[in-house]
C-alpha cells in the first residue's frame, strides 16, 4: 500500500530542488530591486555626536539615506519586546536605527538605498559618524559589578532576576537539604558564546503596489505571520494589505524567530516611501555583529547527595549574558533553569539567575535554546558525584532517573510556555540500557587499557537530557482536495530545511488515503494561511503535524459523507485507498476523490466533462433542501487547529569515545552514539538527519565555537575563517537508535526532534575528555591549546 | 561585503601585463588565483585602484621539473602542482605541503606563486621555499631578477616584490641523494591555517647517520623560521637522536604569538612536537621508507 506513509523513511521531496540549485532563497528574488546597506557602529558603546552624509551624496546611483531622525510614527519607537515576563523588570530593545546611543559593535546607524549593493556600500563608506566613545561592558562578571552601565537607567546592568524554588519533602529548601546532606560538592562552570550561524543570513525584499495600497514582503524568517503583523502595526497598514512570504530559507536555528528585525521594518518602509522594490541581503560580517548570539553563561553549582549518588538538593546560580538588548525576553535562562533537571528526580531544587546587559550582540535562542547550558550543568554534576563516590557514571544517573511508572511527572516548576513543567511520557532506564549497549559502555575499560598500553589516551563520556518540545499556543493546517484529485496542504509556520514538505505530505497522504505524489505542501506564506506562530522550539511536527492531521480528518469525513450518497452506501462502510473511496471489501463500488471533490461544490457552470456532474441538471434534483446544505460549505476542504495543554517532553542520551593526543593535545571523537526518543516517528530518516545536524552543531559548541570579544567589545573572529564551525571532517559518524514512547498529549503521539541532537554534546565531550585526561573539565568549548594549558596547570 | 571601485585590466601578453603594472605602480594589484585577494577586496581591507588580471597571459602556467628542481609558473594552480608526478618525484615536499593547503576547491584556483607573494607566515608554501632555499623570479619592464627565499620574505604579508613587478615563477630546488622531507601541522580544523606546522628536510650519510637536518616553521614568526638542527641531531642515525633536545633547539629559535586559537606557549610546545615528527618522517623517507 502506497498511502500508509506515516513512520516510513520517505526520501525528502524538497531535496531535488534544494540540492540542484533550484531553491529560491531571498537573494534569488528581486533581481531588479534597489539595494539597502547599513552603516553600523564600529564601537561597542558610544554616543552619536554627528552624522555627516555630505560626501556620500555625490555617489552615482545613490537613492536615499536615512537615519533615526527620518523615521515616522511607530517606526521611530524601540522595537517590540516580544515576550514580556514579570521578572524582566528592565527589558530594553533597540531602535530600528540607533538613536543617540549605540550599545554594541554592529548596531545599525544609517540606512543607505542605492542602485545596487556595491554602490550602497560605497556610499556607506563615505558617511562620517562622529562618536563619543563610552566605556563598554564586556563579560557577565564585569556587568554585575555595575561600575559601567550599558543602559543608564538599568542599575547594576541586571535586566532580570529570578529565583525558583522547588522544596523537598516537608517544604525543606534546597539549601537546607544540601547543608544536611551526607556529601556536598561546589564548583563553577563556564560556557562560551556561540551563534545560530545559518548559511543563509537574514534578508528582506519588499514590493509596494501604490495603486493597490498593498505591500508584499519576502523575508528569510522563521515566522512570516508575526512579521506581517509587526510590519502592519509599525507601518500603519491594514493587515489584509500586507503579505509576508518566507521563501526557501537556508537555515534558521533560532536567529530568524527574532522579529521584526530593524531591516524587516526599514526595507518595506523604504519600498513604500520610494515606490520602488528594495532588498537587503545580510552579509556574513553583518550576521556576526548585528543578529543574535547565544550560550554564554557562568554557573555556580552546589549539590548535596547520598551514598548512592542520589541528588538530595541542588542549588544553581546562573549569570546569563543577554547582550545589549532583550527583544526575546528571558526565554533562554528560563529554559536553562527548568530543563536543567533533565530525566532526574532532584530532592529539592533552587535556581537563581541574573540576566545581565553587556555591550555585545543580543542573545536570543539558538537551537537548544538554553538547554545545552542546563544539561552541561546537570551532567557535569552527575560526573562529579560519580567521581566523588567512586561509582560508574551511568549508575549515578540511573539512581536519579524518573521511572517509567511515574509519568506524568511534575517537576514543580513553570516552563517556558507559562505552563507547568510536567513530563508526559518517557522511559529513561531503557534509553540508558540501549545507549550502553550501542557504545559498548561495559567493554570500554578493557579498550581503554589496551590503548593505554600503546601510549594512547581514550575516554568515554555520557550525557542525558529531556527536551520540552511542541510549545503552544497553536498551529493550524488547511487541506483542500481539488477536482483534479490533488491535495493542497498549507500551514502558517515556516520551513528552513527541516523537510516539512515531506513529513506533512506523509501525514496528509496517510490520513486521506492518497498517494503522496498527489499532495503538495505550502508553508510560511500568509497568502495561504494567516494564523500561525512560527517554527522554533522543536514544534513544527508536533504543532502543524497534528493540525494538518485534524484538518485531514475533517476533509475525510466530508468526503466519505458525499461518497456515501453517491455510492448509496453507509459512510461507516467506506475506506479511501490510493485516492479512491470504496466500500470496504468491494473495490468495484468506488468513486475517485477527484469526483467527490467535484460533487462537493455544486456548480451552475460546467468547465469540463467531470464538472458536468456537479451542475444543476446532472442528477435527480432534491426539491426540499438547498444545494449547499445548512451548516455545510462548498468544496472539499477543511481547517484544523492544534493547541496543546502543555509541551510534550522528548528525551535522549548520548555517549562518545574520544582520543586525546598526549603530545599535541588534539581531541578526536572516535565514536558518537545517540539514543533518541521523540515519541512516534513520522519519518525516521528525517529524524536522524535532524540528529546528525544537531550533533554537528554540538561538536562546534564543544570543541570549536566561541565569540572572541576583546575588552573593547570588538568581536575578533567575525568571519568563517576565525569562527570555527566544524566541517564534515570534524564531525564523527553518528550511530543512532530510536526509542518510541508516544506522547499522550496529541493525536499523532509525536514529540519534537529539531533541537535534540545539539543539546547534550558539550556535556558528553567534557565527560569523555575528563575521563581520558583525569583533569576536571569545567568549561566549553575546549581547544587543544586549552587542554594543553590545563595539563600544564596541574 | 562588496569591493570598492577598481579599474580592471586584462592583459593578454606578458609584455602588456608588465606595461600595465609599470603604469599603475603602487596602485596596482595582480590577480591570479584570487583566493586571498578577493576576500580582502570584499571586506574592503584592500582597495587597489587597479586590478591586473594575469589569467589570460600565456606561458605562465608551466611546471618544469628537472634534476635541479621544480620551476612553477605564476598561473600554475596548487592542484596542478600537487598532482604533477614529475614535480613530486623531483621535490616530494611540494605535494606533502600542498595537501595541507586549505581545501581542494581552493587549491583548484589558488596558485603556488600567488601564495608565496602573499607571504602569509602561517601558510605552507613560504615555509617550503624557505626550507629548500628556493627563489622567486620577478619580472618588470626593466628586466628580471631572481630573489632567494631568505631575502624574499620580509615580514608578515610582505615580500621583496616591488611596485611594477610580476612574480613570474618560483624555483624549488631538489635535494641531494639520500634526502627525505615531511610536513606536519596541527590546524584547528581540517584545511585551516595551522596553529603550528613544520616542514623538515633530512639528508643522510651512506651509513644512515644524519648529515644535514633543517626545519621551517609556520605561524611562529613574521616570516617562515628556518632552523638548522644538524648539530642537535648529533650525526647519529634517527633511531638514536636525542629528539627532546632537538625539539628544544627548535623551540628556542621561534617567537610565536598568542591569538584566539592558541597561546604562544602552546604554539612553542607544538612546534617542538611537530618538528620531531617531521624530522623522523623525513629521515625515514631519506632511507626510502614510506612515511
Amino acid at each position: 500500500m502506497t498511502t500508509k506513509l506515516f513512520g516510513e523513511p520517505v526520501r525528502r521531496r524538497e531535496d531535488a530542488r534544494l540540492i540542484t540549485g533550484r531553491g529560491r532563497y531571498l537573494d534569488d528574488l528581486g533581481a531588479g530591486a534597489l539595494a539597502a546597506a547599513f552603516v553600523r557602529s564600529p564601537h561597542a558603546h558610544a554616543r552619536i555626536l554627528d552624522i555627516d552624509v555630505s560626501a556620500a551624496l555625490d555617489v552615482d546611483g545613490l537613492v536615499a539615506i536615512y537615519t533615526w531622525e527620518d523615521l515616522p510614527g511607530a517606526l521611530a519607537e524601540p522595537l517590540p519586546l516580544l515576550i514580556p515576563h514579570p521578572a524582566l523588570t528592565h527589558g530594553r530593545t533597540a531602535y530600528p536605527l540607533a538613536r543617540e546611543i549605540v550599545r554594541h559593535v554592529g548596531e545599525p546607524v544609517v540606512m543607505v538605498v542605492a542602485r545596487d549593493r556595491y554602490v550602497a556600500e560605497d556610499a556607506c563608506a563615505l558617511i562620517r559618524v562622529d562618536y563619543e566613545i563610552r566605556k563598554p561592558v564586556v563579560g557577565v562578571e564585569e556587568a554585575v559589578r555595575g561600575v559601567h552601565l550599558v543602559h543608564e537607567d538599568v542599575p547594576g546592568n541586571v535586566g532580570a532576576h529570578l529565583v525558583q524554588e522547588v522544596p523537598g519533602p516537608g517544604g525543606v529548601t534546597a539549601r537546607e537539604v544540601i547543608e544536611a546532606a551526607p556529601h556536598r560538592l561546589e564548583f563553577r562552570l563556564d560556557i562560551e558564546r556561540s551563534a545560530s550561524m545559518p548559511l543563509e543570513g537574514r534578508g528582506v525584499y519588499a514590493r509596494w503596489d501604490a495603486d493597490d495600497g498593498s505591500l508584499r514582503v519576502y523575508s528569510s524568517t522563521q515566522t512570516s505571520t508575526s512579521v506581517r503583523m509587526a510590519i502592519a502595526a509599525r507601518l500603519g497598514l491594514p493587515l489584509p494589505k500586507v503579505e509576508v512570504i518566507a521563501p526557501d530559507v537556508g537555515g534558521g536555528f533560532g536567529v530568524k524567530i527574532v522579529h521584526p528585525w530593524p531591516e524587516e521594518l526599514l526595507v518595506p518602509w523604504a519600498a513604500r516611501l520610494l515606490n520602488r522594490e528594495v532588498k537587503w541581503t545580510e552579509d556574513r560580517r553583518e550576521h556576526f555583529v548585528s543578529s543574535s548570539h547565544e550560550r554564554g553563561q557562568v554557573q555556580h553549582v552546589r549539590v548535596g547527595f547520598d551514598d548512592d549518588g542520589r541528588v538530595l538538593g541542588l542549588d544553581v546560580e546562573i549569570l546569563h549574558d543577554h547582550g545589549a538588548y532583550t527583544p526575546y525576553g528571558i526565554i533562554v535562562p528560563i529554559i536553562t533553569s527548568t530543563q536543567l533537571l533533565g530525566p532526574y528526580k532532584v530532592g529539592a531544587y533552587r535556581v537563581e539567575f541574573s540576566s545581565v546587559y553587556t555591550n555585545t550582540v543580543q542573545v536570543t535562542p539558538y537551537r537548544g535554546a538554553g538547554r545545552p547550558q542546563g544539561v552541561f550543568c546537570m551532567e557535569r554534576t552527575m560526573d562529579r558525584i560519580a567521581a566523588h563516590l567512586g561509582k560508574d557514571r551511568t549508575e549515578v544517573r540511573a539512581a536519579n532517573f524518573i521511572q517509567p511508572h511515574e509519568f506524568p511527572y511534575d517537576q514543580g516548576m513553570t516552563f517556558q510556555d507559562g505552563r507547568p513543567l510536567i513530563y508526559d511520557s518517557g522511559d529513561y532506564p531503557e534509553a540508558l540500557r540501549m545507549l550502553k549497549e550501542l557504545i559498548g559502555w561495559d567493554d570500554f575499560p578493557a579498550m581503554k587499557a589496551a590503548a593505554a598500553a600503546e601510549g594512547r589516551r581514550l575516554g568515554i563520556g555520557v550525557g542525558c537530557y529531556v527536551e520540552g518540545t511542541g510549545v503552544g499556543p497553536y498551529e493550524g493546517g488547511h487541506v483542500q482536495i481539488t477536482s483534479d484529485g490533488r491535495v493542497h496542504v498549507s500551514t502558517g509556520l515556516t520551513s528552513q530545511g527541516q523537510g516539512h514538505e515531506t513529513v506533512f505530505a506523509q501525514i496528509a497522504a496517510t490520513e486521506l488515503g492518497v498517494p503522496i505524489e498527489k499532495v503538495s505542501v505550502v508553508t510560511g506564506d500568509t497568502r495561504r494561511f494567516g494564523y500561525a506562530v512560527g517554527t522554533f522550539a522543536s514544534r513544527a511536527a508536533v504543532m502543524s503535524g497534528n493540525a494538518i492531521a485534524l484538518a485531514c480528518r475533517k476533509v475525510r469525513e466530508k468526503a466519505l459523507r458525499i461518497a456515501a450518497e453517491a455510492l448509496e452506501a453507509d459512510p461507516r462502510d467506506l475506506e479511501i485507498t490510493d485516492g479512491m473511496v470504496h466500500v470496504a471489501g468491494v473495490p468495484s463500488a468506488s468513486i475517485p476523490l477527484a469526483t467527490v471533490a467535484v460533487l462537493s461544490n455544486p456548480l451552475r457552470y460546467a468547465f469540463d466533462e467531470e464538472a458536468q456532474r456537479a451542475t444543476q441538471f446532472a442528477g435527480p434534483a432534491s426539491g426540499d433542501r438547498p444545494p449547499v446544505a445548512e451548516g455545510e460549505e462548498p468544496g472539499l476542504e477543511g481547517r484544523g487547529y492544534y493547541s496543546p495543554v502543555r509541551s510534550t517532553f522528548a528525551a535522549g542520551m548520548h555517549a562518545a569515545i574520544v582520543e586525546t593526543d598526549p603530545d599535541t593535545a588534539e581531541i578526536k571523537i572516535l565514536r558518537y552514539a545517540v539514543v533518541h526518543d521523540c515519541g512516534k516517528l513520522i519519518n525516521p530518516m528525517i529524524v536522524e538527519g535532524q540528529i546528525h545536524g544537531g550533533v554537528a552543531q554540538g561538536v562546534g559548541g564543544a570543541l570549536y565555537e566561541k565569540m572572541a570579544y576583546d575588552e573593547h567589545g570588538q568581536l575578533l573572529n567575525a568571519s568563517f575563517m576565525d569562527f570555527l564551525m566544524p566541517y564534515a571532517t570534524e564531525v564523527p559518524r553518528i550511530e543512532t537508535a530510536h526509542l518510541e514512547t508516544p506522547s499522550p498529549l496529541n493525536p499523532l503521539g509525536i514529540k519534537g526532534a529539531g533541537e535534540a541532537g545539539v543539546i547534550p554534546v558539550s556535556a558528553v565531550i567534557a565527560s569523555a575528555v575528563e575521563d581520558a585526561e583525569g583533569i576536571p573539565i569545567t568549561g566549553m568549548p575546549i581547544s587543544p591549546s586549552d587542554l594543553y594549558a590545563l595539563r600544564r596547570s596541574r | 561585503m562588496k569591493p570598492p571601485p577598481f579599474e580592471y585590466h586584462g592583459p593578454v601578453t606578458l609584455g602588456e601585463a608588465l606595461d600595465v603594472l609599470a603604469e599603475v605602480g603602487p596602485d596596482g594589484k595582480v590577480l591570479a588565483g584570487g583566493q586571498s585577494l578577493i576576500p580582502l577586496l570584499n571586506m574592503r581591507l584592500a582597495a587597489p585602484a587597479h586590478l591586473v588580471d594575469v589569467n589570460r597571459v600565456p606561458g605562465l602556467d608551466g611546471i618544469e621539473a628537472g634534476p635541479a628542481g621544480v620551476r612553477v609558473g605564476a598561473l600554475a594552480r596548487h592542484a596542478a602542482v600537487e598532482r604533477s608526478p614529475r614535480a613530486a618525484a623531483v621535490q616530494p615536499l611540494l605535494r606533502q605541503a600542498l595537501r595541507l593547503v586549505a581545501h581542494p576547491v581552493i587549491r583548484n584556483r589558488g596558485t603556488v606563486v600567488g601564495s608565496l607573494v602573499h607571504a602569509d607566515p602561517a601558510a605552507e608554501l613560504p615555509a617550503v621555499l624557505a626550507l629548500l632555499g628556493g627563489s622567486v623570479r620577478l619580472a618588470s619592464r626593466g628586466g628580471e631578477r631572481e630573489i632567494p627565499a631568505a631575502r624574499f620574505f620580509t615580514g608578515p604579508m610582505e615580500s621583496a616584490l616591488r611596485p611594477g613587478e610580476l612574480a613570474v615563477s618560483a624555483f624549488f630546488p631538489a635535494l641531494p641523494a639520500r634526502s627525505g622531507t615531511a610536513f606536519h601541522e596541527v590546524a584547528r580544523r581540517h584545511g585551516d591555517y595551522a596553529m603550528a606546522g613544520v616542514a623538515a628536510a633530512v639528508t643522510l650519510d651512506e651509513d644512515f647517520t644524519i648529515a644535514a637536518a633543517r626545519v621551517a616553521c609556520v605561524s611562529v614568526g613574521p616570516v617562515p623560521v628556518v632552523v638548522d638542527v644538524t648539530a642537535a641531531c648529533g650525526r647519529r642515525p634517527a633511531s638514536s637522536v636525542p629528539w627532546d633536545a632537538v625539539a628544544d633547539a627548535v623551540r628556542e629559535r621561534i617567537e610565536p604569538e598568542g591569538d584566539i586559537h592558541a597561546t604562544a606557549d602552546y604554539r612553542r610546545h607544538l612546534t617542538g612536537v611537530l618538528a620531531v615528527r617531521a624530522l623522523r618522517d623525513a629521515a625515514g623517507a631519506a632511507r626510502g621508507e614510506e612515511s
